[in-house]
């Protein structure tokens, strides 16, 4: 993004411990008005304390943030007037039906009843929400009380919103829906800061990504600049047999071979020209295979290779490459 | 806005909320008045009989309903006081909690919805259990200035309980805590002259029981209503919530400060 928008978000040397526990060690942050910026890390990564941090429900140990100028610690009913925040866990009142969470919250933005009528009215068409406005809260689904958490978030049109691993625990239906809805806040010109486990989402909406490991922000960019940081992609071939194994192992050197799972990987840019020769070679070898993947990099290889270490969900992946070592 | 008009708005925004919990799930309040109600009954028709004859020559059942009232009545404050504790403890475990502390609005205006829900809720009890207190027997001879003191001694010891009981519940780091924390409340009318005049106890707990909160507050209570002696009691009543009232005021208002990552 170009250093003429106005910075959003910015954030310097961010430190937060709890006891003998660092949580974040230094972060700095800045983050240019209506962009999606996504803080990527493992559970207990940090993610969590810096919305946290950011959003004004806990004070920093040290460093110091301003959203849209305003200081977290002198101003902070200046930040939350400028705000939207969607956690982790619900933030709604289970208690009370949809319209009664909404209206509440339109009430606490001090909207005058007509105008917040007509943005309650607005919000429940939009998040389609409509029908079950009249039901309690806790008869909702997960995705529906998703999607009420960030309708409450924009009662009071945030400049800001915090997304604190907005699908985590969702359907693909639900997080697509949801992957929409927060691209088109971004279009209107809402800023947001999303924090996910999930690269694929940070992917697909984030103008940004920084990765977040035990406290530390270990790389930044944009997800194309971030992929470009480790080797191209490769083909996996999956066979039936150890012998196609070996016998296509022999015909392409530059290939690594996992005997356990009869895969083999090829390095390849992906692209058709290069199957189309890749499959040209295994006929003439007359190699019969049970199964072929194409693997471009993605920010999971991206954070591997950064951390040096698997998370926990990428073990399979670090054990598929673990032959090549 | 004005920092006052902000937190008038606030807060009678989060008192629509609670009451709207209230309404919805009622069985709370019934339970809560529930308790003194039987308490009630209890004392007048298995121990009144033999209570009563102990309060003088001419005691009897119907005299002890008249002496037991304003006991009870402190009975239902306190069980409506568990009541905020446990509501304030559950609160706290919702999200929406966060989600208030990230807004711009009058910050303490969560704990005084809490507070003034109660109040609501505490003075509708009442109602109940003087209306159960008069088919039993209690005859109070109060004109219409004393039942308006009475009522005003009521809502102040509920307002002091109230504060009381929600700091107890900010307090506590769960439900069952928050429940179990105000039950030695319960206790303190019996330790008291709420059931039998205090001269009747041994020295250390008839001690106790005159310089206990809870005495003077029913001793002022039975003045009004019924034209005992009050004395010194109703000043003491004053000053006891008072105090009661502006330190778990600012307990709350710490703890509702410091727990921020609730």
């Amino acid at each position: 993004m170009t250093s003429s928008m106005n910075p959003a978000i910015v954030a310097t040397d961010l430190r937060k411990s709890y006891g003998d526990k660092v949580v974040l060690n230094g972060i700095d942050l800045m983050i240019t008005e209506g962009t999606i910026f996504a803080l990527l890390g493992p559970n207990g990564a940090g993610k969590t304390t810096t919305v946290q941090i950011l959003s004004t429900l806990i004070d920093a140990d040290g460093g110091n943030a301003r959203i849209f100028g305003h200081d977290l610690t002198r101003e902070p009913d200046a930040v939350r007037a400028l705000i939207g925040v969607t956690g982790q866990f619900s933030a709604v009142d289970n208690l009370l039906t949809g319209r009664e969470n909404l209206i509440l919250m339109a009430d606490l933005c001090h909207l005058d009843r007509a105008a917040g009528r007509r943005r309650i009215g607005d919000l429940l068409d939009q998040f389609d929400l409509t029908e079950a406005a009249g039901k309690p809260v806790s008869t909702y689904s997960g995705g529906m009380r998703r999607r009420l958490d960030l309708a409450m978030t924009l009662v009071g049109e945030p400049r800001v919103i915090f997304l604190d691993e907005p699908t985590t625990g969702l359907d693909p239906r639900s997080r697509r829906a949801m992957w929409h809805i927060i691209r088109a806040l971004a279009a209107e010109g809402v800023t947001i800061l999303l924090t996910t486990q999930y690269l694929e989402e940070a992917d697909q909406l984030a103008d940004r990504v920084a990765f977040l490991d035990h406290g530390r922000l270990i790389a930044e960019g944009t997800p194309r600049e971030l992929k470009r940081l480790i080797p191209g992609g490769h083909v996996v071939l999956q066979f039936a047999d150890q012998e196609g194994l070996d016998s296509a192992a022999r015909t392409f050197d530059a290939a690594t071979r996992d005997d356990a799972a009869l895969t083999l990987q090829v390095p390849s840019d992906g692209g058709v020209g290069s199957l189309r020769s890749l499959l040209d070679q295994l006929d003439r070898a007359s190699i019969s295979v049970a199964g072929l993947s194409v693997h471009t990099p993605d920010l999971d290889d991206v954070f591997l290779t950064l951390t040096g270490q698997p998370d926990t969900r990428a073990s399979r992946t670090d054990h598929e490459r673990a032959p090549a070592r | 806005m004005s920092t006052l008009s902000l937190a008038v708005r606030d807060s009678s925004t989060m008192l629509r909320r609670n009451l709207l919990h209230m309404r919805r799930y009622p069985s709370m309040t019934f339970l809560l008045i529930g308790i003194p109600i039987i308490i009630l009954l209890l004392f007048v028709y298995v121990f009144g009989g033999t209570l009563g004859a102990g309060l003088g020559p001419s005691g009897d059942r119907s005299q002890y309903a008249n002496y037991v009232t304003p006991g009870i009545l402190l009975i239902t404050v306190v069980s409506a006081a568990q009541g905020t504790a446990i509501s304030v403890a559950m609160d706290m475990t919702e999200g929406i909690i966060a989600r208030f502390r990230t807004m711009s609005i009058f910050r303490p205006s969560v704990l005084t919805g809490h507070v003034l829900g109660s109040l609501v809720q505490t003075m509708l009890s009442l109602v109940a259990v003087i209306l159960v207190a008069l088919l039993v027997g209690f005859r109070p001879n109060a004109n219409a200035v004393e039942w308006l003191a009475a009522i005003g001694v009521l809502a102040m010891v509920t307002f002091a309980l109230t504060w009381l009981s929600v700091a107890l519940g900010l307090v506590s780091d769960s439900v069952e805590t928050a429940s179990n924390l105000p039950m030695p409340l319960i206790l303190l009318p019996f330790l008291g002259s709420g059931f039998v005049p205090t001269d009747s106890m041994p020295t250390a707990v008839r001690w106790f029981a005159d310089y206990q909160p809870f005495t003077p507050v029913m001793e002022t209570l039975r003045g009004l209503l019924l034209g005992t002696g009050i004395g010194a009691n109703g000043i003491i009543a004053v000053v006891w919530c008072a105090v009661i009232t502006v330190g778990c005021f600012l307990w709350a208002k710490a703890l509702y400060n410091r727990n921020r990552t609730a």
